[in-house]
């Protein structure tokens, strides 16, 4: 692995005291560190158990606190030692081989960058104020403090923001770090700092966030160096001993793939009207029918919906029939095969990039933005009460369900709700929860299709 | 704009515009940034990596064109007479060779460079202006436009630091805006999302009931800002008249159902449903009518209602951008000096200073601009022949506005690089 920035790698996990006085490594540097053969297998597993852990629990749309909590617990159980001493030395180990396995493509990297990034930020919130100030050291956040002058002239400014947010005003002896707003995208786009001239200013309490982004950009500039590293020379090396280590532990975690419709190898057609009705869950049925009904959907409906269908088995030819017969009747054939057929092909890695696209999931589509006139979006989290519960009385679902599920919609447990319709509809539990909606596509065909068989 | 307009375009008529008119070297210029110099630092192949793509007749898309310098690019154009030119993002490689580096499997093909752009559409506004819908734009609801560049223009300047901006309209029905700051062409897909996120404060779709939410003890200084500069002013003083927004019981209830306190609503309801004539004549029932909805909702008796007047104000001027054009990089984005396709109007820029006076309805369009090269006569003119036409403020403005100001800012940040590496590999030499 390469070394990003060999002056400032300080041996942050030599230190004894290690246990008495946590802290995060900033990994950036492989350890100089001897690693028997298990350890090295086995710690993996357990930080994947932690990633694993928090990816389940932001897709569940678990609240701050509750992931605070929940990757508090995870790191607790998981990632002990039974010497003390080797805490932190397990910790970098577990990381820098789960660099190795997950550096491979773009999807993996995403997904690990994502989990690690989320797993420092909740670490960070709980190290000591000193252990805080070290870290932002590191990534020299220390000496962008705004100082007094600058801190008076903008002090009104500063309260209308914390206002906006419903916190407290600033006092006094506030700290205000001025960073450019690029190192603080999230904050950006929460509108929760003031912005003049590119620069933000980032309150103490907001320092999670720019650490946050800082550590990612760069595990992110790492996770490619890694991976040229892997494809160059180690997985070569390694053929024998870590190569097989290394592509087995990615793809037992990463839970199924739905890119490629397995189980229910294709569709047809004219089954997907009744397919529609039994087994597509709430934001495919309600797009599904809207289009029917306004023989239209916008751009994000038509990626949404078509690439579920697309992972549900429907083959690019039936794909082409199935959009054309809706979309003719308003914009005309002509029209249709000009604008709307590229896409579909698009979808299907016939055209353009060729990426063969795949289906999104619960965590993508509930993060996604409709705006007006759009249908797609998780409904869950997107509809109004009002319009939701009439979109679940037309599904079927009773009103003592619907009080449930309108409960955990309240408490912004969006996937949880979509599993209580799933088991309203369906009379059978679901314990593995609804994490995609081809999930449940394929969960419901499990249930109904044997019934089919056994009456016909 | 009118079926007869749309019908007189054709692209015939391209020729001579693709041939006279368009100002290929200052695209040129701005596409290069700089690096068309003979400066030591110049990355020689910076505008070979930009990609190009065109609408040719007959509906036949040609991406990932790509062009070593000015006189290649204009021979293409003139060449292939396109209906519309987009501009793509700046790749790692020519992205005409993209396939022979996507041998390796290690994606090398990448969009590296790109302007922060933004999409104003009139058709997402349909749901607040009763003028006309979809395609449509006429002056009553182009204010709509006007508040979009004001508000997104100054944020981008006082708050974002960008300084190289450019403001054009879109041909039909609505305007289309390049941030091109090295700062904001260097943005990665996050920093983009989090400046569209920023902008975003329309969030209902069609299924829920609000569209704007504003909550909190305040509003954040660029919303308050926005509010009190231009929203406010533009809503009572054009739009209320102008839509028409209060003035029948269908309008009025839209208003109404954006209230939560049942108890006002409805007591404006009933003064609005009686006294349909008796307040003065003279003044306009729009106008009478807000007054009514703002003094009841700002008397104070009612806390946390005081909010909702903003919230009224806001759905119906407030900015809506289409997100997914601004989230990405490689979005392409139609280039200034097309001409549209249905209206024949020259996508033409405009000066975010004097946008108040922007009418889309005048804008020259590809049969007055030739109309007018034959009537002048082949005057030449050491500019080029757009001088002496329409056309000619439009590219004057493009030039000292914008081009200029652009260039001298590139030509200094490549010094300022390449001094900087001097440096550099001097020290190294030295250690």
């Amino acid at each position: 692995m390469e070394i990003v920035r060999p002056h400032s790698h300080r041996n942050l996990f030599s230190s004894n005291d290690a246990a008495s006085a946590p802290t995060i490594p900033l990994y950036r540097s492989a350890p100089p560190l001897e690693v028997r053969l298990e350890d090295f297998e086995s710690f993996a597993i357990d930080r994947l158990r932690v990633l694993k852990g928090i990816s389940d629990g932001l897709s569940r749309g678990k609240k701050p606190d509750e992931m605070e909590k929940l990757v508090s617990e995870l790191w607790k159980v998981n990632m002990r030692h039974q010497h003390a001493s080797e805490v932190l030395n397990k910790d970098i180990i577990s990381h820098f081989v789960l660099r190795l396995v997950y550096c491979r493509t773009e999807d993996l990297r995403k997904w690990f960058l994502s989990m690690e990034c989320a797993l420092f930020r909740y670490r960070f919130r709980f190290l000591t104020a000193e252990a805080q100030r070290a870290i932002m050291d590191e990534f020299d956040i220390t000496c962008k403090a705004v100082n007094i002058m600058e801190f008076e002239s903008i002090k009104e400014k500063l309260g209308q923001v914390a206002r906006s947010m419903g916190q407290p005003l600033p006092t006094g002896d506030a700290i205000f770090y001025k960073v450019p707003f690029e190192d603080v995208p999230e904050l950006v786009a929460g509108r929760r700092v003031l912005l003049s001239q590119g620069y933000a200013y980032v309150a103490m309490n907001q320092v999670v966030s720019l650490v946050a982004t800082l550590f990612r950009s760069q595990l992110s500039k790492t996770l490619i160096l890694t991976n040229r590293k892997w494809t160059s020379s180690i997985r070569e090396q390694e053929k024998h001993r870590l190569t097989p280590i290394v592509e087995a532990l990615c793809s037992s975690y990463l839970g199924p793939d739905f890119s490629q419709p397995k189980e229910y190898a294709e569709i047809s057609l004219k089954d997907i009207d009744q397919l529609a009705k039994t087994s597509f869950p709430l934001c495919m049925r309600h797009q599904f029918d809207k289009l029917k009904e306004d023989h239209h959907l916008k751009h994000g409906g038509r990626m949404q919906l078509g690439l579920f269908l697309k992972g549900v088995g429907l083959n690019l030819d039936d794909a082409l029939a199935f959009w054309r017969a809706e979309f003719s009747k308003k914009v005309g054939l002509e029209k249709f095969e000009k604008e709307y057929a590229y896409t579909i092909r698009h979808n299907y890695g016939k055209e353009g990039k060729r990426t063969d696209y795949t289906p999104y999931s619960c965590y993508k589509i509930i993060s996604s933005t409709p705006g007006a006139g759009d249908h797609h979006g998780c409904p869950y989290r997107h509809f109004s009460e009002e319009n939701l519960r009439a979109a679940l009385s037309r599904m079927g679902v009773n009103s003592r369900a619907m009080e449930d599920v309108m409960n955990k919609v309240r408490n912004r447990h969006y996937q949880l709700a979509c599993t209580l319709t799933f088991e309203a509809l369906h009379g059978v539990p679901c314990d593995a929860g609804i994490n995609h909606p081809n999930q449940y596509f394929n969960d419901s065909q499990k249930i109904l299709q044997p019934k089919k068989d056994s009456s016909t | 704009m009118n079926p007869q307009q749309e019908s007189e375009f054709d692209s015939g008529a391209l020729k001579p515009y693709y041939g006279k008119l368009f100002p290929f070297a200052d695209i040129f210029k701005w596409m290069s940034y700089g690096h068309d110099g003979k400066h030591p630092g110049c990355d020689q192949s910076y505008f070979g990596r930009r990609e190009f793509s065109f609408t040719l007749k007959g509906d036949i898309y040609l991406r990932f064109q790509s062009y070593n310098n000015a006189a290649e690019l204009e021979n293409s154009i003139k060449d292939k007479c396109p209906l519309k030119i987009d501009i793509g993002p700046v790749y790692t490689v020519d992205p005409a060779k993209r396939h022979a580096y996507a041998q390796g499997g290690n994606n090398v093909f990448t969009p590296v460079e790109r302007e922060l752009i933004f999409d104003i559409d009139m058709t997402d506004y349909d749901d607040v202006r009763y003028c006309c819908e979809g395609a449509d734009v006429c002056l009553d609801c182009w204010p709509l436009m006007t508040i979009a560049i004001k508000v997104i223009d100054t944020s981008l300047r006082d708050e974002f630091g960008f300084k190289h901006i450019l403001w054009v309209y879109s041909g039909r029905r609505g305007v289309h805006c390049w941030v091109c700051d090295g700062k904001a062409r260097r943005l990665t897909n996050e920093q983009r999302s989090a400046i569209a996120e920023y902008y975003r404060v329309y969030k209902g779709n069609e299924n829920s009931q609000k569209k704007v939410s504003l909550t909190g003890g305040a509003l954040h200084p660029f919303l308050a800002t926005s509010y009190t500069n231009v929203l406010k002013d533009y809503f009572e003083k054009k739009l209320l008249t102008n839509q028409n927004l209060l003035a029948t019981e269908e309008r009025y209830e839209k208003i109404l159902s954006m209230i939560p306190d049942e108890s006002i609503a409805s007591e404006l309801r009933g003064r609005w449903q009686d006294n349909r004539r008796s307040s003065s004549a003279k003044e306009d029932i729009n106008v009478v009518r807000w007054e009514q909805c703002k003094q009841l909702l700002q008397s104070g008796k009612h806390k946390g209602l005081r909010r909702c007047v903003e919230e009224i104000v806001f759905s119906f001027t407030y900015p809506r951008l289409d997100m997914e054009v601004s989230k990405h990089m490689n979005h392409l984005l139609k280039a200034p000096f097309c001409v549209h396709p249905k209206t024949g109007r020259v996508c033409v820029p405009i000066d975010p200073n004097r946008c108040d006076e922007f009418d889309p309805t005048t804008v020259p369009t590809l049969f007055q601009l030739l109309e007018e090269i034959n009537n002048e006569g082949l005057r030449a003119d050491v500019n080029g022949e757009w001088s002496g036409t329409s056309l000619g403020n439009s590219v004057r403005l493009f030039r000292s506005s914008f081009l200029e100001p652009l260039q001298k800012a590139c030509k200094e940040d490549i010094e300022r690089s390449y001094n900087l590496k001097l440096q550099q590999s001097k020290n190294s030499i030295g250690w």
